[in-house]
């Protein structure tokens, strides 16, 4: 496998940098990075640890990073994950206030301590890190129960402080949304699949409204609609399939949708393989919505998504 | 009745599904059994996510219908947990009509 870091790699500027990972050959990873700058969504970062997870840290070819920007990926703790050896010397600064750095989950006990313990790392008011802790909570635990992955979840998250906004990456090297939709519903491609797992009230665990005991399939749902009223990108990658929200301009509606192809959205269905899934979100915390605001609407667009899916299974009377 | 604390299992932040299926598992289903009723108290809970609601109650709508409710009774809830609980509610008791 090949991965470039760029100059520049954000959720708004992420395809490119998707389209130059190389799935090929699997039992290796060669890594190599602009030489002037990098700087990248924590999406990209998690990619690139759980890429590496899945390939011996022998078989890691990590090109000597010469950007003025390099201390950055030894803060956010890159090449210690990788076991793989890195010259670059810094001072280690307390990560309070700035970052999460790279973290690995596999269990549900593993996520309860992190929540507790990394989020008020971020140091953010009351109604945010309510908001933070929702998103990760439901991205982790997609992962430790839906993708079937070895090395669970891989996730980090950095504030801009330009910008007053939070972004997270999480990255699995499971089976894909494909593979977990398909156990109950229909779905050609990878691309299919993740329009279903974005709508609300449909999990790969079963075909029946409502979901089974243990799951209802609003996770996904939940976290794009976060970001859609907040007007804030969210990406997820599966297999070739891409998804990406589009901010939304001040004057549009605030109204979710139930259909993720119903929002101001962009696609592609031909993404080089991610042996996975990819979730990014931006959070702004200037314009964060108040959680319970978020529920309001939440509950209208869930309702009512469900109430027309039903109708849709209703017998129609034969007219002639 | 029977009195259960949903802080005391789950914490400030209740997301782990796991203990709400114990929890509905061991101790809610034997109190409806015994025709007891049931209060879920989330004080001190902040917050908690839609699938620790639905992994604790979801099955319990889809077990004993909608009158299930009427014997279970949410206390304490500020207002995001209780808008959780009824976006659960309220879409197993549409997915169930």
């Amino acid at each position: 496998m090949k991965i470039h870091l760029p100059n520049s790699a954000f959720l708004g500027n992420i395809d490119p940098f998707i389209r130059g990972f190389d799935p090929a050959s699997p039992d290796s990873l060669e890594i190599t990075a602009n030489d002037k700058w990098i700087s990248v969504h924590p999406a990209v970062l998690s990619m690139i640890a759980a890429l590496g997870l899945t390939v011996k840290p022998e078989k890691i070819r990590c090109q000597k990073f010469e950007a003025a920007s390099r201390h950055y990926f030894v803060r956010m703790g890159l090449f210690k994950l990788l076991g793989i050896p890195s010259d670059i010397v810094i001072k280690e600064h307390e990560p309070a206030g700035r970052f999460i750095p790279l973290t690995q989950i596999r269990t549900a006990t593993e996520q309860t301590r992190f929540i507790i313990d990394m989020i008020p790392l971020l140091h953010l008011e009351p109604e945010q890190a309510k908001t933070l802790g929702y998103i990760f909570s439901e991205l982790i635990r997609n992962v430790i129960e839906h993708a079937d992955a070895d090395n669970g979840a891989l996730l980090c998250a950095q504030y801009y402080k330009k910008s007053n906004s939070i972004r997270i990456g999480i990255a699995d090297t499971g089976c894909g949304i494909k593979r977990t939709i398909t156990r109950s519903h229909s779905a050609d491609t990878d691309l299919d699949a993740i329009r279903l797992a974005l709508m609300p009230g449909i999990t790969g665990t079963t075909s029946q409204e409502g979901g089974t005991e243990q799951n209802a399939g609003a996770g996904l749902f939940f976290i794009k609609s976060i970001a859609s009223v907040n007007r804030d990108f969210f990406v997820i990658y599966s297999g070739a399939g891409f998804y990406k929200l589009l901010k939304k301009s001040p004057a549009r509606s605030r109204r979710l949708k139930a259909d993720p192809f119903a929002d101001r959205h962009t696609t592609s269905s031909a993404m080089p393989a991610w042996p996975g899934t990819v979730v990014g979100v931006d959070i702004t915390l200037d314009q964060t919505e108040e959680f319970s605001l978020l529920l309001d609407a939440i509950r209208d667009t869930y309702s009512s998504a469900v109430r027309e899916r039903r109708k849709g299974l209703h017998k129609k009377p034969r007219f002639s | 009745m029977k009195h259960i604390e949903i802080h005391g299992h789950a914490g400030a932040f209740a997301e782990n599904k796991d203990i709400a299926r114990n929890l509905r598992l061991n101790e809610i289903v034997p109190a409806l059994e015994k025709n007891e009723e049931v209060v879920l108290d989330f004080a001190g809970v902040d917050a908690t996510t839609q699938s620790f609601v639905h992994a604790l109650i979801s099955d319990l709508l889809r077990q004993y219908g909608g009158d299930v409710l009427d014997r279970i009774e949410f206390k304490a809830c500020n207002e995001t947990v209780r808008k959780i609980i009824a976006i659960v509610v309220d879409y197993m008791q549409e997915g169930a009509e």
